[in-house]
């Protein structure tokens, strides 16, 4: 087990090598130049020469290859270099945001599975019935919907039923965690839909599959009570393919929250991203690509030995 | 002499079953609707000129802001643009790109995945872990990416690079896909056959394997059409996608900011309507298709 750990621990890092080697170069093939775009944005005159020196200041006048040995030596003990942007420490500019987003990423989750197991156990105690039919409507719809419009819906219903904007001012959850959660609650609601919609349907087709399992018609015929024999046996069971999709899912809740964010107003990582592709910031693009990647990783990582936690037929080795 | 009482020969019911179109739509009914849906979707995107009751561009800042009614059945925008002629106008725009971007990284992914499968061991290896990584990104977030670095090509009115931009990141799931779908034909006698015949490697990809995944290829294209649609309104919203004053639905979201939410949220509603049921209708579309071309492919 232990060995197994310190394998998958290992791998994690050709793995984040790879991506920084691809995004790398990739990037510095941008037709775009960030200089030109920072200094002549707003069709300011600017010589040559200060074009040159913000370069130089930069580092973008070496060969690209040391400029990416600068950066992956750098990256190796946690200095992801500095936003050439705003030219403060990419960290820095993460780090605050990325408490907001892993936040709203949580909270999502947690009102995605909230949604998602009792809908799709429901749904495949009753398969084929008007109510499994009702629930994979609403499924369906979570998938098909943009998470960014059914944002904006919230707010317009909020807005015209209750005459109430979510506070789109940023708060702490440490001084105050009330107002911190009916700021994030409505974001949270609109990308976790879409994630309950793929953890009920996960739920719904591998319950149906454990429901036809001979162990089941055993535990009904030893007389169980069929709520003994649905949580204990069944669902514990079934409940297995849907973490798996959970942790697969939780890495791309960031997709979701890239364009969410614009509608709530939130300052978090998705918005920072998207800032950094309009102003052709590489190094901050780089660290935020590093960054998702890395959760990526490590969710898999995570689900994997919740996985051999719950199903004792799993051991690796 | 029994021989015609045990086969019967087919009555006309049994013989129209024989078409494949007529055992869709008995089999399929949710793919039938979701079906005729989309059909009609394509007639109103081709025929916009003639269905849209006003021209998608034209400005009219007396009347802006309007709510729905007979005049403007689904009212007017921020600038006083009828949002239905705009929404069947932007139909054209989310199906073109969708189709497109859908068959262009469907394709590839396929053409990845066959060839994948077909050389195994290095290449095979190789190509999957790339694919691993590829994988590890939200599709949204690696179309960001690739706008940044393509920047616009426009051919024709479309942006060549942004079509690029959402076909890319589908390739690698596509790939994943189709190279399982194509490990299990690699070892069928007719790709020996053709190995021994001589045939190159590309005849034997392109002629002998692709032909025989053609059902998930037809599977995953139609469902990375209505992902495709969804990318491109997302896009089209942060304002880097399809540009004004191309209509697009994203970009009707877009320009339907926060400061309209009060007075006009019919500029906010009808767009999004647009895009989730055309969204629904594809991924239902591609689930009837699923189940009746192969019911074990069946998630």
């Amino acid at each position: 087990m232990i060995g197994y750990l310190i394998k998958r621990i290992l791998l994690i890092i050709p793995t984040l090598l790879a991506v920084g080697v691809v995004t790398f170069f990739l990037l510095r093939v941008v037709p775009g130049d960030i200089v030109e775009l920072k200094l002549r944005g707003d069709g300011a005159a600017v010589t040559q020469l200060a074009i040159e020196r913000e370069r130089a200041r930069l580092g973008l006048d070496k060969p690209l290859i040391n400029q990416f040995g600068d950066w992956i030596t750098g990256v190796a003990v946690f200095n992801f270099g500095t936003s050439m942007w705003t030219g403060r420490p990419v960290t820095d500019e993460i780090a605050g945001r990325l408490v907001l987003s892993l936040q709203i990423a949580f909270l999502a989750t947690l009102i995605g599975l909230l949604i998602a197991v009792p809908l799709g156990t429901i749904s495949a105690l009753f398969a084929n019935s008007w109510i499994d039919y009702s629930i994979r409507v609403v499924t369906l719809a979570g998938l098909s919907m943009p998470s960014f419009w059914l944002g904006m819906l919230i707010i317009i219903a909020l807005l015209h039923v209750f005459d109430w904007i979510p506070p789109m001012t940023p708060t702490s959850l440490w001084r105050d965690p009330l107002g911190q959660l009916a700021q994030l609650f409505w974001p949270a609601l609109a990308v976790g839909y879409r994630f309950s919609a793929i953890v009920a349907r996960m739920m719904r087709s591998s319950l149906v599959e454990v429901l036809h399992e001979d162990y089941i018609r055993t535990a009904r015929a030893k007389g169980l009570f069929e709520r003994t024999v649905i949580i204990r046996h069944a669902l514990r069971n079934a409940l297995l393919p849907a973490i798996t999709v959970s942790g697969l899912e939780f890495a791309f809740l960031i997709g979701g929250l890239v364009v969410t964010e614009q509608v709530f107003n939130l300052n978090g990582i998705g918005r920072l991203f998207v800032q950094a592709i309009i102003n052709h910031d590489y190094i901050m693009i780089q660290a935020l690509i590093m960054l998702t990647a890395f959760v990526f990783v490590v969710t898999n990582l995570v689900v994997d030995l919740v996985y051999a936690f719950l199903d004792p037929r799993i051991r690796y080795v | 002499m029994a021989a015609t009482e045990q086969f019967p020969s087919p009555t006309w019911r049994e013989r129209l079953r024989d078409w494949p179109i007529v055992d869709f739509i008995l089999r399929q009914p949710q793919g039938t609707i979701s079906g005729l849906f989309i059909l009609t979707l394509i007639v109103v995107a081709l025929f916009a000129d003639v269905v849209a009751p006003y021209d998608p561009l034209d400005v009219d800042f007396v009347g802006m802001l309007q709510a729905p009614s007979l005049e403007h059945l689904l009212g007017t925008d921020n600038v006083g643009r009828d949002i239905l002629s705009r929404i069947i106008y932007g139909a054209r725009t989310a199906l073109a790109i969708g189709f497109l971007a859908s068959f262009v990284g469907c394709t590839i992914g396929a053409l990845i995945g066959t060839a994948s499968a077909y050389f195994g061991g290095r290449v095979d290896l190789i190509v999957q872990r790339v694919v691993d990584v590829a994988m590890v990104f939200p599709i949204i977030m690696l179309a960001l990416v690739i706008v940044a670095i393509l920047g616009r090509n426009l051919v024709l009115g479309i942006d060549v690079n942004l079509i690029l931009a959402i076909a890319l990141p589908i390739a690698p799931k596509v790939a994943r896909v189709i190279r399982a779908s194509a490990l299990s034909i690699v070892n069928m006698p007719y790709i020996d056959a053709a190995r021994a015949a001589g045939y190159s490697h590309v005849r034997i990809i392109l002629r002998h394997m692709m032909p025989n995944v053609v059902g998930p290829y037809l599977v995953l294209l139609t469902a990375y059409i209505a992902q495709a649609i969804l990318t491109e309104a997302s896009l089209s919203f942060l304002g880097l996608g399809v540009s004004e004053p191309q209509p697009a639905w994203g970009l009707m979201l877009s320009s339907g900011s926060a400061s309209y939410y009060r007075d006009a949220p019919w500029m906010v509603l009808f767009p999004g309507l647009a895009i989730s049921l055309t969204v629904l209708a594809f991924n239902l579309f591609g689930d009837a298709l699923r189940d009746w071309l192969d019911p074990r492919l069946r998630t």
